[in-house]
């Protein structure tokens, strides 16, 4: 078994680190399926895990892509003036410039992230289900609406970051690889947490938290480091998206609610939340179906979206993962106790009826 | 989606943060030298606010009742609107008859006909229902694949596709039905992706355009022209009002009010007493389309339309059934005034960009405020 596990493990690795250069007419998606597994993976940690289902993890995205460039343009042009001009003017940014800022922006992204994550969700986490939803929401929505408002970082028009010094393939590549690196980093570090204390107490919350709290867990903590560590990888991607993008405006790239916000809670619910493969699955299978609709049915591939979003919701809320669980125990190392399942549901119906 | 940004212009000057503290402060003495321009700025935050309250009593009527949060509430508004507007363009409606039209197309999509002897009629058809719908889907995919020169096939595909949703009871059936029981974020999201679904499906039928509908009636004047009334708004809001009293009278007298409000207080004793708490939860919600449908009538008359407007309505809903409270019509339509207001003070305070801005601030202030009110008894939001 566990053979096969490292197998598994280095043949994925094999072709991560292949597939830019096996598919390399493909390299923006790839990377932009990376983007999807990462985002997917973050928000299940406090949507899966932590039972706190939250709209507005879109708002450490932009956050992030603003913090990137501000930090990538602010070490050597004054930021104002940079956007001041608006893509005119004569800005040019040498080889070590462009990679000390993407390294630095991407970096204080994800610190400034985690920074915001802690003050955001001090007010935030007294909210419970759908308050919490709509109250995440209703911060990344203002946050967009701030944010378009802002001259100094843009306003309405947004940011242009330098390109790649170099060739754009290679550029391509460089970002496929940022992406890439993030997310393995991400997944070592969940398949880490997520068998520690801390992932058993994050799992106490969800399923019950008041008795967690009665049990001893300082919730409020546990919410904020999780909530927090979603955010700083959350801010990374946002500041490699901002490179990978180069030219970004606040509503649709940015704070893209309604996009990206959404996708990353589709993609999990679509793989089986509260799995450490769930996310990824679901990703892969979003990202799929979201090229092919955008390639043969322009127009309706948001019809197609929605659609899928309703499907999924209303009849598959379990996802893939959730699926296998049910038909194929043993893959998940469980047993069924046909006696004792009997026994409990018994317990369940009486009382329900005592109820 | 597509807002316009019409901000202060960039890079005209270089003192703009002090300039737009200046504006600010401009704008309030404003206010205070010329009284009456309050008076301006109110009399358009109510008529605007009653619009709101509309799609907010609808909201708070479907949360209170089925505990369902629809979020595709704002799509539901403007898809009135459109149904009015595509009536008086291509069939010659008077635009004030659009109103009633909107309200029944929007209460059969929504699921007026769940229940009723075609609706059952339908029910015992499952296969043949399956058969025509997944014939007639696929139909239409290959059409709109084929972009152009099947065009037409495409429209008759969606016309029955359509029809076949309104005979099997609507939305309420399709979707809404299966997330009454669930957890609550299931409907937010499941409201969610229908939302996104309307406003495309608008989008191609309609075009992106704003749109709107001219009545052709006069203004009126006050106070040596610095008050202005157009006459069309005036009868938006008056209708609203005979809408949402209509509402309230219906609520309070006929058995079917009095059904939905026992459902509302307890489902399981309103069904211990033999009420249909189905019929109910399918009547309620196409209700709600209704009333949003014909807000949305309404809106097109005043105001203009456009099929990514539907968010900026969703949230001002959210807004004021957070702030009033569920089962609370007086609230409601008090917070509803009380945000079209302090929206019009809003925008002319910080320019008309932050408009959108100010909703959903307005939305995390309430939330923040109710949180407290909670802390105080140990309790939490939920």
């Amino acid at each position: 078994m566990s053979i096969n596990k490292t197998g598994l493990y280095v043949a994925i690795l094999a072709f991560t680190v292949a597939a830019p250069f096996v598919f390399p007419n493909y390299g923006v998606q790839l990377g932009t399926l990376w983007l999807m597994i990462i985002v997917a993976m973050t928000w299940d940690m406090t949507g899966g895990q932590m039972g706190y289902n939250s709209l507005g993890n879109i708002f450490f995205y932009g956050t992030g892509m603003y913090v990137a460039a501000v930090i990538a343009i602010g070490l050597v042009y004054d930021v104002g003036e940079y956007t001041g001009a608006a893509g005119g003017g004569r800005y040019e940014f040498t080889d070590a410039q462009y990679f000390t800022g993407f390294i630095l922006g991407t970096l204080g992204a994800g610190v400034f992230c985690a920074i915001t994550a802690f003050i955001i969700g001090y007010v935030t986490f007294g909210l419970r289900g759908p308050y919490f939803a709509i109250g995440t929401l209703g911060v990344a929505i203002a946050a967009g609406e701030l944010v378009s408002n802002w001259d100094w970082v843009g306003g309405g028009q947004g940011i242009t970051l330098p390109v790649y010094p170099g060739n754009l393939d290679e550029g391509k590549v460089f970002i496929y690889f940022a992406f890439a690196i993030t997310g393995v980093l991400l997944f070592i570090f969940l398949n880490w947490l997520y068998k520690t204390r801390f992932g058993a107490a994050i799992n106490a919350i969800r399923d019950d938290e008041e008795k967690a709290e009665a049990m001893g867990i300082h919730t409020m903590r546990y919410k904020l480091v999780t909530w927090a560590m979603s955010a700083f990888f959350v801010g990374i991607v946002g500041g490699i998206s901002a490179f990978q993008l180069i030219s970004f405006e606040p509503l649709e790239s940015a704070y893209q609610t309604i996009n990206l916000g959404i996708f990353m809670v589709v993609c999990v619910l679509l793989g089986g939340k509260g799995t450490l493969w769930g996310p990824i699955i679901g990703a892969i299978m979003f990202q799929v179906f979201k090229e092919v609709t955008w390639n043969y049915f322009l127009g309706w591939q948001w019809v197609a979206l929605g659609a899928l979003i309703v499907v999924t919701v209303v009849y598959f809320q379990d996802g893939l993962m959730g699926w296998l669980r049910v038909t194929k125990p043993e893959w998940f190392g469980l047993t069924i106790d046909e006696k004792g399942n009997e026994q409990s549901q018994k317990a369940a119906s009486s009382g329900e009826a005592a109820q | 989606m597509k807002r316009g940004f019409s901000g202060p212009k960039r890079g005209e000057n270089p003192g703009e943060e002090a300039d737009l503290m200046d504006q600010i402060a401009g704008n309030i003495g404003l206010l205070i030298d010329y009284p009456l321009v309050n008076f301006k700025i109110l009399i358009d935050g109510v008529m605007i606010g009653a619009l709101f309250a509309l799609a907010a009593y609808g909201l708070a009527l479907v949360w209170g009742v089925m505990n369902v949060k629809n979020l595709a509430q704002g799509d539901f508004v403007i898809g009135g609107g459109y149904v009015s507007w595509w009536l008086v363009k291509n069939v010659g409606l008077h635009p004030l008859l659009g109103v009633p039209a909107a309200f029944v197309v929007m209460a059969l999509l929504g699921g007026a006909l769940h229940g009723t002897p075609i609706h059952n009629w339908a029910r015992s058809q499952t296969k043949a229902m399956i058969w025509v719908s997944s014939i007639t889907a696929v139909v239409f995919v290959i059409a709109t694949y084929m972009g152009e020169q099947a065009g037409s096939i495409a429209g008759y595909a969606g016309l029955i596709l359509t029809i076949l949703l309104i005979i099997n009871g609507g939305i309420y059936n399709l979707v809404i039905s299966r997330v009454i029981e669930r957890d609550l974020f299931t409907s937010l999201l499941a409201t969610f992706g229908l939302a996104i679904m309307g406003a495309q499906i608008m989008n191609l039928l309609f075009g992106s355009d704003t749109q709107s509908l001219d009545l052709g009636y006069d203004t009126l004047y006050f106070a040596d022209g610095l008050i202005d009334v157009p006459i069309a708004k005036l009868i938006g809001v008056v209708m609203a009002a005979a809408l949402a009293t209509a509402v309230i009278l219906f609520m309070k007298r006929s058995r079917m009010g009095q059904a939905i409000r026992a459902t509302a207080q307890d489902a399981r004793a309103a069904r211990v007493l033999g009420i249909d708490t189905e019929k109910v939860y399918a009547f309620t919600f196409s209700l709600n389309a209704a009333i949003c449908g014909a807000a949305g009538a309404i809106i097109v008359m005043v105001w203009v339309i456009q099929p990514f407007y539907g968010i900026t309505y969703s949230v001002r809903a959210f807004v004021i059934v957070t702030a009033a409270g569920l089962g609370n019509l007086p609230g409601v339509i008090a917070a509803g005034l009380g945000i079209g207001a302090a929206e019009q003070y809003g925008s002319h305070i910080f320019g008309i960009g932050y408009q959108q801005a100010i909703a959903v601030m307005l939305l995390l202030a309430v939330l923040i405020y109710r949180l407290m009110q909670q802390k105080r008894n140990r309790q939490v939001l939920q």
